[in-house]
């Protein structure tokens, strides 16, 4: 942006300009490119080599990702990974999402009462640690507690009650669930702070054409808070390819039962620090993480290319 | 009010009264049990604690057997250090950035947001293997470096937007009186950004507390665990003990309700402001 320039700092002499930078953006971009950018370029490099038991090093090319994808006692850890990644990540989607939205068109209708109580008390899990959360759902849902089994009881339900954390079958949705009751409140204020930016003139002519409330939050709200839910869907899908406490703390590194709650997190962390059944290979933990970048990397240019593109932009 | 309209208000404080218990009821839970008794916290664990079951066995525990609160000091520490350290710099980047042309900003600018999207934990091997080669394993030091790179380029995305927003002719007046960049920065550009500490705090401040991944890299002893690893360590091997759990899991959740109490209104304000739209 030219025009934010003044004129008194374009005439600034050169040298006095790059005295500035340097101080100015030294610290910043030193700190930056030394422990974030570095350390992903070095991971991606260590990838492609090979450590013997004494710790030298060789290169080895693709050799360890044919190992990763193709060798069945690497691939099918890793493809378990992936594909309970991905129902991580549609649990998300499918209940984070509607349930955010929901939220927050009840807390941004006219005239609503206690709307501060409601938005900091909801938003109120967002900012616990997850091992904290994961620990005390642990607690909650467990038998010998019996927290869970007695509210089912209550209502009527009591027959419902299954140890869901300890079943191989429902393992990963229960922890999932847990997941998106910790971090509803993301998608539930971003979508809040766009429907409030909706000018009123839009609303209100609206409401003199004769549409309920309804039928103005789905007809005119929604389409245009769109581009805040696919940001939200993006940061989610980064998140959720990236988690790992919640499972760690809850399941522990080897993501009982059988690995039936293995993410691409824990499968990183089993395979890059080791743990009872293995020892730590940091060089095959690069090859994970570079799979994991490129995973996200997808991700990312999906959303830019395809769904920010497409959108429009209403300038308010 | 028409009937209809409040019964359709009835309605939504209805749905909100029900999410807000689904939202503290499982922490309430937590924090009120971790006061009773264990046959208490067994026999009715829905009762509030009263003088007949009320008992601090599960916090004296805690203090007794963990190092509960060096974990606290040097959650605090690495936090604080971090936040001043990602406010300071980050600004410092912002305002040259948006206030300097030079070729290659957008370039560095480019550079800088690749870090709000990739997450750094996917460089985890190198950054150990660094911290090992340079001495820095298992210290508080090692985490402050990483959090800072984490929180630089969210925070200067935020703070880049405040600057531009401060008007032109008070920097230009202060040139125009010869007064050198660095104090026009320091003493005329800083105190404005008051406003747009909450904001990024609520970036850095949270994710550093309650981050696992790091501490659980790159700290080995008890002397450099967080609250968040600690209790964690300190919650797997005391897993049958309900009282020190309970007391455990309440001891790291109470320092962040409070916090999150004082400061929501910031917090909230500082999520919807549009720094991320």
């Amino acid at each position: 942006m030219p025009e934010s320039v003044s004129n008194i700092t374009a005439q600034m002499p050169r040298a006095k300009l790059a005295g500035l930078l340097l101080f100015f953006l030294g610290p910043a971009v030193a700190i930056y490119t030394l422990f974030s950018i570095y350390p992903l370029v070095a991971t991606m490099a260590l990838s492609t080599y090979t450590s013997d038991p004494s710790g030298a090093r060789s290169f080895v090319g693709l050799a360890n990702f044919k190992t990763l994808l193709g060798d069945a006692l690497w691939s099918k850890p890793f493809w378990n990974a992936l594909g309970n990644n991905l129902i991580f990540f549609a649990v998300h989607m499918c209940v984070q999402n509607p349930v955010g939205i929901a939220l927050a068109g009840l807390l941004s209708l006219p005239g609503l009462r206690l709307r501060g109580f409601y938005r900091t008390v909801m938003f109120l899990p967002t900012m616990l640690s997850v091992v904290i959360v994961g620990f005390s759902w642990n607690l909650i849902l467990s038998p010998l507690w019996g927290v869970a089994a007695g509210a089912l009881k209550a209502v009527g339900l009591g027959s419902l009650f299954a140890p869901w954390l300890g079943l191989e079958s429902s393992a990963l949705v229960t922890l999932s669930l847990i997941s998106v009751w910790q971090f509803v409140g993301i998608p539930m204020m971003l979508i809040y702070a766009a429907l409030l930016n909706i000018p009123d003139e839009l609303i209100d002519a609206a409401r003199v054409d004769g549409l309920g409330q309804f039928r103005i939050f789905f007809h005119i709200k929604l389409p245009l808070v769109l581009p805040t839910i696919s940001l939200v869907s993006v940061l989610t899908f980064v998140a959720n390819f990236n988690a790992f406490d919640l499972i760690y703390s809850v399941k522990g590194a080897l993501a009982g039962p059988n690995f039936a709650t293995d993410i691409l997190g824990t499968f990183f962390y089993r395979t890059f620090f080791g743990n009872q059944l293995q020892l730590g290979n940091p060089t095959m933990g690069s090859a994970v993480a570079t799979v994991m970048f490129f995973i996200i990397l997808l991700g990312l240019c999906l959303y830019l290319f395809f769904v920010q593109r497409r959108i429009r932009r209403y300038a308010f | 009010m028409t009937t209809e309209q409040r019964a359709r208000s009835l309605g939504v404080h209805v749905v909100l009264i029900a999410y807000s218990l689904l939202a503290v009821g499982p922490i309430l839970l937590v924090v009120m049990n971790s006061f009773k008794m264990r046959n208490a916290i067994f026999g009715s664990p829905l009762a509030p604690p009263d003088a007949a079951t009320f008992s601090l066995i599960g916090y004296e525990k805690v203090f007794r057997s963990s190092h509960i609160l060096t974990y606290y000091s040097n959650s605090l520490i690495v936090t604080l250090v971090s936040m001043a350290l990602v406010l300071l710099f980050g600004a410092m980047a912002a305002w040259a950035l948006t206030e300097y042309r030079f070729r290659g900003s957008t370039a560095l600018a480019l550079f800088l947001s690749i870090g709000i999207m990739v997450p750094i934990r996917l460089g985890s091997v190198a950054i150990l293997n660094m911290m090992r080669s340079a001495g820095l394993n298992d210290t508080l030091t090692a985490l402050i470096l990483v959090y800072v790179a984490q929180g630089l380029p969210m925070s200067i995305f935020i703070l880049s937007e405040f600057i531009q927003q401060i008007p032109k002719d008070l920097r230009d007046a202060a040139r125009c009186d010869g007064v050198p960049e660095t104090r026009i920065f320091f003493e005329v550009v800083a105190p404005l950004l008051r406003p747009a500490i909450a904001t990024v705090a609520v970036f850095t401040i949270v994710p550093i507390w309650n981050d696992l991944w790091f501490p659980l890299i790159l700290t080995s002893s008890d002397s450099t665990h967080t609250v968040t690893l600690g209790v964690q360590q300190f919650l797997g091997q005391y897993i049958t003990d309900w009282n020190s759990v309970l007391a455990a899991l309440s001891m790291a959740i109470l320092p962040v309700v409070i916090i999150y109490v004082i400061l929501s209104r910031q917090l909230i304000a500082g999520l919807t402001s549009g720094a991320v739209k």
